[in-house]
C-alpha cells in the first residue's frame, strides 16, 4: 500500500524571489492527486522539496516519519528509494543507453540477475511503448521519448510513492490519452500514493481523486476533484476552462484594469461544464484499493466541503447522507463501470 | 546546493564558498571508505586523466629540467660551485618543478574536464536523478574521480622527476660541458631519500586539491550551460591559487623538519 505524505507549513524562496509559502496538504496513502498552477508557480521546486532535492526554508515534510526537508540524510536517502520521480525533462544518463538508463535502479538497489533485469525492463519498456528504442542514447531520441523513458525508469523498482513532473508536456493527444490511463492502471497495480504535476485538462479532470492548485505563492486549494473541478473560485474556474478571461494572464497576475474591464464584461458568468468521471483501471487488473478507501474518506468530509462538490460526490457515490455506519456505507452498490480507453501499449 | 538565506553579506560570500569546499573535502573523505566503490568509474577517470596529461607532462618537463640545468649551471659556475650543478638542478627539479608542473597540468586538462562533465551533469538534473534514487553524487562520482587525480599525480610526478632529471643531467653533460661523474657526486651529496618522499607527497596532495575543487565547481554551476563554463575556468584559477599557496606552506614546513643532507 502507498505511504501517506504530510506536508506542513512549507515556504520555499531563492534568495529574495518567494516561491510559495505556507504550503501544507496531505497526500493520502495510495490516492493519485494532481496539481495544478500557471507556469512558473514552482511546481517543480515543490516536487523536488517532497523528494529533499531542494531544502525549503520552514516547513515539513514528512514521510513514514522522516522530515524529507530537514532529517538527517541518511534518513533522508534510505526513504528516497520509496520514490519514483519523473524529471520534467527526463534527466536521463547522457552517457548510456536507454536500456541502461531504465536498469540502472535495479543494478543499484537489487542483486537481481542479469536476464531477470532484462526481462523487467524490457516489461517496462513495452509498457511505455518504447520497445526497439532501448539501444538509442537519450540524446538520439525525441522529447517525448526521454519523458517516456524517464517514467519507464522511475516505475522500475515499483515505488510506493511516485511522483511525476508534467507527464503530458511533449506528448501528442493520443499518447497523453493513453499516458492517462497508464497512470490510472499503475495506481490500481501498485496501490502508490501519486502526485503529478500537469497543465494538460484532460488529465487534471479524468485522472485525479484529488486536486491542488498553486497560484500567486500560496497553495489555493487542495481537496477531493470535486471540490476544484466545481469550484467559483476564479483564478480555479479560469485556469480549468483555459479562458483568457480571469486574474491569470501572461506574467501570473493582471493589472487592475485589465481586470476591471473583464469584470464589466462579465466573465464570471460563464458556465462551468460538467463534471467528467474519473477513468476506471483497465479491464482484468481489478477495481483501484484506493478508490475504497478514498470513498470513506471523502464522505467522512462531506460536511465540510462546498454545496456543489458536495451535490457531485453524492452522485458518485449514490446518495449517501453523511454520517452513515461504515456497515450501511459498505454495501453501496460502487460507481458503475465506465467505458474504459485502450490500456496504454 | 540549498538556496543561501536571504540578503547574504558579501563578506561572508567568499566564507560560504571556502566553507562548502571544505565540507566537500570531508565528505569525499568519508565517502571514499563506504562501500561499494565504484572501481569500474575509477579506472574510466584514472585512464582518462592520465590519457590526457601524460604526454602534455612528458614534453614539458624536458624544457623545464633543460631551463634549470641551465640557470642553475651558469649560476654555480660564477659562484665557483661548479661541481653542485648535478645536486642542486635535481632537487630543483623533483622538489619544487615537478609537483608544480603536475598541479598544473591536472588541474589544466584533466580538473577542466572533470568539472565540465559534472557541470553539465548538473544542469541535465543527472546529479538529481542520483540522489532520488538515494545514490549520493559524492560517493558515486567524486570520490572516484579525485583518487583518480591523486593517483595520477603521483605517477605523473614521478615520470615528470625521471624525465626532467634527465633532461638536465642531459643539457647540463652535452651542453655545459659538466663531468658525468661529478654531475652524479654531487648528486648524492646533496640529495636524500625524503626529498623524493616531500615530492610524492605534494603531487599526492596537489591531485587530491585539483580533484576536489574541480568536483565542486562543477557541482555548483551557476545557472545553465554559461554557468558551467564559467565554472570550469574558476576552477582552474582556483586551483592554481590554492597549489601554489599550499607549495609555499609545503616547502617551508619540509625546510623547517627535514635536515639538509650536505652540511
Ligand atoms: N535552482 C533555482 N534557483 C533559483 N530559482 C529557481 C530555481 N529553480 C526554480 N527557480 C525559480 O522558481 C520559480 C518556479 O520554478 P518551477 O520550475 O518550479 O516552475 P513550474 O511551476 O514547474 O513551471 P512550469 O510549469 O513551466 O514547469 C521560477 O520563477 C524559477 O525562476
Ligand atoms: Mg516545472
Amino acid at each position: 500500500m502507498g505511504i501517506e505524505v504530510v506536508v506542513e507549513g512549507l515556504t520555499k524562496s531563492f534568495g529574495k524571489q518567494e516561491i510559495w509559502q505556507d504550503v501544507s496538504l496531505t497526500l493520502p496513502a495510495g490516492e493519485v492527486s494532481v496539481m495544478l498552477g500557471p507556469s512558473g508557480t514552482g511546481k517543480t521546486v515543490f516536487l523536488k522539496s517532497l523528494i529533499g532535492l531542494l531544502k525549503p526554508d520552514r516547513g515539513r515534510v514528512l514521510i513514514d516519519g522522516v522530515d524529507m526537508a530537514g532529517g538527517a540524510e541518511r534518513d533522508i536517502y534510505e526513504t528516497r528509494k520509496l520514490f519514483g520521480l519523473m524529471f520534467q525533462d527526463g534527466a536521463l544518463f547522457g552517457s548510456m543507453t536507454l536500456f541502461d538508463n531504465v536498469a540502472f535502479p535495479l543494478r543499484e538497489h537489487t542483486r537481481k540477475k542479469e536476464s531477470e533485469i532484462r526481462r523487467i525492463v524490457m516489461e517496462r519498456m513495452e509498457v511505455v511503448g518504447l520497445l526497439g528504442a532501448e539501444g538509442k542514447l537519450p540524446g538520439e531520441i525525441s522529447g517525448g521519448m526521454r519523458k517516456r523513458a524517464g517514467l519507464a525508469r522511475a516505475l522500475v523498482l515499483d515505488p510506493q510513492i511516485i511522483l511525476i513532473d508534467e507527464p503530458d508536456s511533449g506528448l501528442d493527444p493520443v499518447r497523453t490519452a493513453l499516458l492517462s490511463q497508464l497512470l490510472i492502471d499503475l495506481n490500481a497495480e501498485f496501490d502508490a500514493t501519486m502526485l503529478i504535476v500537469t497543465h494538460n485538462l484532460d488529465i487534471a479532470s479524468t485522472v485525479p481523486d484529488n486536486m491542488g492548485m498553486l497560484y500567486l505563492r500560496r497553495l489555493v486549494t487542495f481537496g477531493p476533484r470535486e471540490v476544484l473541478l466545481t469550484s467559483e473560485e476564479p483564478v480555479v474556474a479560469q485556469f480549468l476552462n483555459g479562458r483568457r478571461e480571469g486574474p491569470i494572464g501572461m506574467t501570473e497576475e493582471k493589472d487592475s484594469a485589465t481586470l476591471a474591464r473583464e469584470a464589466a464584461d462579465g466573465f464570471a458568468s460563464a458556465p462551468l461544464p460538467p463534471l467528467a468521471p474519473q477513468l476506471e483501471p483497465s479491464p482484468g487488473l481489478g477495481p483501484r484499493r484506493a478508490a475504497e478507501r478514498r470513498r470513506r474518506r471523502v464522505l467522512t468530509l462531506l460536511d465540510q466541503l462546498p454545496p456543489a462538490a458536495r451535490a457531485e460526490i453524492r452522485k458518485a457515490y449514490g446518495a449517501t447522507a453523511p454520517g452513515r455506519s461504515d456497515a450501511e456505507q459498505a454495501t453501496l452498490t460502487p460507481p458503475p463501470p465506465l467505458p474504459t480507453r485502450r490500456s496504454g501499449t | 546546493m540549498s538556496a543561501p538565506p536571504r540578503t547574504p553579506s558579501p563578506l561572508l560570500g567568499p566564507l560560504r564558498q571556502t566553507g562548502r569546499l571544505f565540507t566537500l573535502a570531508a565528505e569525499v573523505c568519508r565517502a571514499a571508505f563506504r562501500r561499494p566503490f565504484q572501481f569500474r568509474e575509477f579506472i574510466e577517470q584514472f585512464w582518462f586523466v592520465a590519457s590526457v596529461t601524460i604526454l602534455p607532462a612528458a614534453l614539458v618537463s624536458i624544457p623545464f629540467g633543460a631551463v634549470i640545468a641551465l640557470q642553475v649551471g651558469s649560476l654555480t659556475q660564477q659562484l665557483g660551485a661548479q661541481s653542485f650543478t648535478g645536486g642542486a638542478s635535481v632537487l630543483a627539479v623533483i622538489q619544487q618543478a615537478s609537483p608544480l608542473i603536475v598541479a598544473l597540468l591536472i588541474s589544466g586538462a584533466g580538473g577542466s574536464a572533470i568539472c565540465a562533465d559534472l557541470g553539465s551533469r548538473k544542469i541535465r538534473e543527472e546529479l538529481d536523478a542520483l540522489e532520488v534514487m538515494g545514490i549520493s553524487p559524492v560517493q558515486r562520482l567524486v570520490v572516484p574521480r579525485v583518487l583518480a587525480t591523486m593517483l595520477v599525480a603521483v605517477l605523473l610526478n614521478g615520470l615528470v622527476s625521471v624525465v626532467g632529471t634527465l633532461g638536465g643531467y642531459f643539457f647540463n653533460v652535452i651542453m655545459q660541458d659538466g663531468t658525468p661523474g661529478a654531475y652524479l657526486s654531487s648528486f648524492s651529496a646533496l640529495a636524500q631519500l625524503p626529498d623524493l618522499w616531500i615530492s610524492e607527497l605534494k603531487a599526492l596532495i596537489f591531485g587530491f586539491i585539483a580533484g576536489v575543487v574541480a568536483a565542486y565547481r562543477g557541482l555548483n554551476p551557476r545557472g545553465g550551460p554559461k554557468g558551467v563554463g564559467d565554472a570550469v575556468n574558476q576552477s582552474v584559477v582556483i586551483t592554481f591559487l590554492l597549489l601554489f599557496f599550499v607549495n609555499t606552506v609545503m616547502t617551508g614546513l619540509y625546510l623547517q623538519i627535514v635536515p639538509p643532507k650536505g652540511g
